[in-house]
């Protein structure tokens, strides 16, 4: 009888072993332990030994079965495995075919750079300012201390509106009259900075565009003096343009300021950058903003924003700026 | 303006190196745009005399010349140029030579004949522009003795020179002179600056008996003054002031118009001779232009004058003039003249300033006048006139000069707070400091009030110098103290705001919005705000533009009211250069005529999106349906609730495929599909899908905080309700009506499915909804749950005619 069992057990073992896949073993396993299975018959036949006999027999019988269900287990893992391994590999995947195309779309670079500036100022505890692009002669000219027949007015090669009296309303030909605005809605302190769209009557090159952006910025508190404006430009500048960088204020005129200055910006290398303009408030203009200049005084300056803009991205000129090709949107 | 370093050392003894005072007057203002060494580019170009002339064996065009370079020896040269003889004395470019203008002269053969060196013309020489002959040296006028083999630049008496290139502001006309730099300069490197006195050597004939002046208009004028100069002879000037006219960047013409140019760079003061023989009585007015006046200027151009012009009339009172802008032809300089009479006068700034600009003649002249002059300077300048006169034509003076005045500029003066400079520059000047400061520029200084016992209260009275127009109050003078004092010197502080730097509720809407249509892959143009007049109706648009008075050119002369015709544009920009589908968004002002001081000005969002088939069936690729998704993803993404569309005609959006977006009562943009039509007459391809939303509105709600609903984590049933619904009934009209009927069991509902066929009829289309319900604070039981499905579906029957399937 134990031989039998050992018989059979080797048997169904070696069944088990050469088992491929799933179904096989799955009927290897019927063949080894079904109702009609060999050592399932042996079992049946236990009763029938003689006592001493049966003890032995059955214990044989067990771990035979236990063995052929381990092995049985133990080919199923196996033969799950290779399936799985099968599968994936069947599932590979060119992951470069599947990168697709940037979807995000991106911002003007003009309004990259604008941005930029505006949160370099707010981070200096200054608001940001707005005004209307299309203006009055009075804002952007008589308040700013440009009288009517002032030869700076020429200077600007305004763009006028055909709006209310002939002459009276023009595109802005520069962000100042926001400092107007401001004055006449605010009392001091006064720290602003406001970016926006001027106009000029200027034919297209690449440095001239009839379409520009500037940022302007006027500061009125108590006490404020030159050393306040030299100031905040250099704090301004290692901050937007890095620790290397230095600035310094020259002499130069407009009729809004005085005194009045250009503030250039020194490269790392030495060289220098020409940014804009500044100065002192004229009192002239304090006036006009409703505001007492034996009180206050304040200062403002301004830069235009494309120039930087075109520095930061290397771009050569202006006009690519207004062409709206997608080729040189999505660079930025 | 370009100035030379020796020309303002006439003034006063500048021996820094050029870089210190290039960097000085930049720090007054005067921007050094360069600076540049002069009279080096002559190297190797020695006198000859011409020793023989003949002509080439084998060409016509060129001659052959022998020349001594110094060393008696004949040198051969192949020379292009026939205007010189035997014993003349030329310029000649030594092999080795690199010219001026770049050229290396080496040995040559020239058609079979040795070429040793090359002779030099004006131009080639850059004294002048005259290219057509060969420079020739008048022997008499060339500074050493025996010439031949000297150093061109020896014999001309041109030594080497700084050449400083200035960029000079429109509130210092004094410093459009050498004179004016100089003043400035010296007075910040504490040197003395001395005006050399001219040395006039005064005839028996007297100025006032030759020649009269009468100012008819006086506010054309301020000072008018005149000298007459006898046996003038009118010839090439000499090689120094030549070099420095042209270092200047004028043409030397002849010794009559150099040195007046000569004087006008110097002094600052532009300056007119006259034929004397030709002016009639000798006599000069000066009056307005009438209508129907005309005058032929120096380049023999008849010019109609007017009143805004100012004229210079002889003794018949014809124009002989235009005021600061140009002589006329009938008293002009010729070479039979023999006496002339020379005018400085200070005329009127805005009356040039029209004449120049309406006659399109900006001068060197007239840009000194438009800027103020001094009217005080006309005596030295005369006198400045006459003595180079008297020396390089020979002239003979006139006794005395012959001067009217018109209406003057008042003198200013100013009084100054020493408190008030300190507080603005940052400065702890005293009275003695700002006098010392002041004094050299000619703002003259006294003491008006002493300070006090603290030092403070004291005050200066400045009179303002005539050549300073520019300046007249305190402030102006403070600019002075500023400029000599140096910005530098205020040092450099910070101030500090009280309030914190932020954005302002619109700034932070701009920027959500445009980080929201940026997500969604939509790139941002800049198209330019200006169209042509017909844009508008090309756009299906109401052409109510707001017209420009001065527009550069007719197709940029009209203000938007709409992003659409500029990103139309930028669409088919896009096209013709084959860029494919684009997206594109502008976030920019539109311009809307109004009744109040200004247009209405409105911030709007516009997308667009291009390449869609031209009418699919598949309504969920069309143009139509990008733009809504748009709308919706960018108002999940603002967190934006209550926006609704409402299916409508838009102008330029395509008749059956647009809706105006509506926001909390009203109407903020349109989506669709642009108008085929429109897209045809833009000859854009294919197309194009459109949202346009004003920001304004948005503003508030994007401002309001969210206010937090808890969530519910009772479980939630859902129900999937499809209604045959006609046509014309919106699918957001069903919703809405579920929506209410569902009560506030009901958490969401979408629409996802639609679909037509032919067993659902005409006209008609089946709409999927899916609802789902929760309560925050139970599990719904089946009995509620199929109560609000009722509700849903009796409510939707109802109001739409609308049938369950």
């Amino acid at each position: 009888m134990i031989d039998d069992i050992k018989t059979h057990e080797v048997a169904a073992l070696d069944a088990v072993a050469k088992a491929d896949n799933m179904i096989q073993l799955d009927e290897a396993a019927t063949a080894a332990l079904g109702k009609s299975a060999p050592l399932i018959g042996a079992k049946r036949q236990l009763g029938s030994l003689p006592v001493e006999d049966r003890k032995a027999a059955g214990r044989a019988l067990n771990e035979a079965k236990d063995r052929i269900t381990a092995a049985i287990e133990a080919r199923r893992s196996e033969l799950g495995d290779a399936e799985r391994a099968g599968q994936l590999q069947a599932e590979r995947l060119d992951l470069t075919e599947l990168m697709g195309s940037p979807v995000t779309g991106h911002a003007h670079a003009v309004t990259q750079a604008w941005e930029e500036l505006e949160d370099v100022f707010v981070g200096m505890g200054f608001r940001i300012a707005e005004g209307p692009e299309v203006e009055t002669d009075w804002h952007n000219f008589d308040a700013l201390n440009i009288p009517p027949g002032h030869p700076a007015r020429d200077g600007f090669d305004s763009i006028y509106v055909e709006h209310g009296d002939s002459g009276a309303t023009l595109l802005r030909t520069h962000t100042s009259p926001v400092q107007i605005r401001t004055m006449l809605d605010q009392e001091p302190p006064i720290y602003i900075v406001a970016p926006g769209r001027v106009f000029r009557r200027d034919t297209a090159d690449a440095t001239h565009m009839p379409v520009f952006h500037q940022i302007e910025g006027l500061v009125v508190d108590k006490g404020i003096s030159l050393a306040d404006l030299a100031g905040t430009m250099e704090a301004f500048t290692e901050r937007y343009f890095g620790s290397g960088f230095s600035s310094r204020l020259r002499p130069n005129h407009f009729p809004f300021t005085e005194p009045s200055g250009e503030f250039d910006v020194q490269r790392p290398d030495g060289s220098w950058l020409e940014l804009g303009g500044c100065g002192m408030v004229h009192p002239n203009v304090l006036r006009a903003g409703g505001i007492d200049p034996e009180e206050w005084s304040g200062f403002a300056f301004g830069f235009g924003i494309d120039r930087l803009a075109l520095m930061k991205f290397g771009i050569g000129d202006l006009r690519e700026f207004f062409t709206n090709d997608i080729r040189f949107l999505r660079q930025f | 303006m370009n100035v030379l370093l020796s020309w303002l050392q006439e003034f006063a003894p500048f021996d820094q190196d050029p870089t210190v005072l290039a960097e000085t007057m930049t720090d007054l203002g005067m921007v050094v745009e360069s600076v540049s060494e002069t009279g080096n580019s002559w190297d190797g170009i020695v006198v000859a005399r011409v020793l023989d002339l003949r002509p080439h064996p084998e060409a016509d065009r060129i001659q052959l010349v022998d020349v001594d370079a110094g060393d008696g020896e004949a040198l051969q040269i192949c020379c292009g140029a026939f205007n010189m003889s035997v014993g003349d004395l030329v310029p000649l470019a030594t092999l080795g030579t690199t010219m001026p203008g770049g050229l290396e002269i080496s040995r040559r053969k020239l058609r079979g004949e040795w070429s040793n060196g090359m002779l030099c013309s004006a131009a080639e020489l850059e004294v002048a522009e005259d290219a057509d002959g060969i420079y020739l040296l008048d022997e008499a006028a060339l500074a050493t003795g025996n010439t031949t083999g000297a150093a061109l630049n020896e014999a001309l008496g041109v030594s080497t020179d700084v050449l400083f290139e200035l960029d000079i502001e429109g509130n210092r006309p004094d410093a459009l002179s050498v004179m004016g730099v100089a003043r400035d300069l010296a007075a910040r490197l504490g040197l003395a600056f001395q005006i050399p006195e001219p040395t006039v050597i005064e005839s028996d004939s007297k100025a006032a008996d030759r020649c009269s002046a009468s100012i008819i208009d006086p506010d054309l004028c301020q000072r008018f003054g005149l000298r007459v100069l006898d046996n003038i002879t009118v010839g090439e000037s000499p090689g120094w002031m030549a070099s420095r006219l042209t270092a200047a960047g004028m043409r030397p013409i002849n010794s009559i118009v150099d040195i007046s140019n000569y004087v006008m760079l110097e002094l600052g003061q532009p300056n007119h001779t006259y034929d004397l023989s030709l002016v009639a009585d000798g006599h000069l007015g000066v009056r307005r232009g009438r209508d129907g006046e005309s005058l032929v200027t120096l380049d023999d151009v008849e010019r109609p004058v007017g009143p805004d012009d100012g004229l210079i009339v002889n003794a018949a009172d014809e124009p002989i003039g235009l005021a600061g802008v140009m002589g006329g032809a009938s008293t002009e300089i010729s070479d039979q003249t023999t006496s002339v009479v020379v005018e400085a006068a200070v005329w009127d700034r805005m009356t040039v300033a029209k004449t120049s600009r309406r006659l399109g003649l900006r001068s060197e002249a007239s840009m000194r006048f438009e800027r103020g002059g001094d009217p005080y300077v006309i005596e030295l300048a005369l006198d400045r006139f006459c003595q180079l006169a008297q020396e390089l034509c020979g002239a003979t003076v006139a006794t005395g000069r012959v001067v009217e005045e018109g209406q003057l500029r008042p003198s200013a003066a100013a009084e100054v707070r020493i408190d008030k400079v300190n507080e603005l520059l940052n400065t702890e000047l005293s009275p003695a400091d700002v006098s010392a400061l002041l004094d050299p520029i000619g703002f003259a200084t006294t003491p008006q009030v002493e300070a006090d016992a603290d030092g403070r209260g004291a005050v200066l009275a400045v009179d303002i110098p005539s050549w300073r127009p520019d300046s007249a109050v305190e402030i102006d003078v403070i600019e002075e103290i500023a400029r000599h004092h140096g910005y530098s010197k205020s040092g450099l502080r910070v101030p500090t705001p009280t309030q914190a730097g932020r954005l302002s509720p619109t700034q932070q809407a701009r920027r959500r919005v445009r980080r929201a249509i940026l997500g969604a892959g939509y790139s941002e143009a800049m198209p330019m705000p200006f169209l042509a007049p017909d844009d508008l109706e090309r756009a299906g648009l109401e052409d109510v533009g707001l017209r420009l008075s001065n527009p550069l050119v007719a197709d940029e002369s009209v203000l938007r009211t709409s992003l659409l015709p500029g990103l139309l544009k930028a669409v088919l920009h896009n096209q013709s250069h084959r860029n494919g589908p684009v997206r594109l968004y502008e976030l920019g002002r539109v311009f809307h005529p109004s009744q109040d001081e200004l247009p209405v000005e409105k911030e709007i969002l516009a997308a667009c999106a291009s390449g869609f088939d031209e009418a699919t069936d598949d309504a969920s690729r069309s143009a139509a349906a990008a733009a809504t998704q748009l709308l919706t993803r960018f108002t999940g993404e603002l967190n934006l609730t209550g926006v609704g569309i409402t299916n409508a005609e838009v102008p330029g959006l395509h008749p059956t495929r647009a809706a105006t977006i509506s926001f909390r009562g009203a109407t903020i943009g349109a989506v669709g599909e642009v108008d085929p039509a429109v897209l045809d007459r833009f000859g854009v391809h294919g197309r194009v899908s459109w949202l346009e939303v004003e920001l304004t509105p948005l503003v508030p709600a994007l401002e309001k905080a969210v206010s937090y609903k808890t969530i519910s984590f009772y479980p939630s049933s859902d129900i999937d309700l499809a209604f045959v619904v006609a046509d014309d009934i919106p699918a957001s009209a069903v919703l809405r009506t579920m929506v209410k009927a569902g009560g506030s069991l009901l958490q969401s509902a979408e629409l996802f499915d639609t679909f037509r066929s032919t067993q659902l009829g005409e006209d008609r289309r089946s709409l999927a909804y899916r609802l789902r319900l929760q309560a925050s604070d139970r599990t719904l039981t089946d009995t509620e749950v199929a109560e609000v499905r009722t509700a849903c579906i009796d409510a939707v029957a109802a109001a739409h005619k609308a049938e369950l399937r």
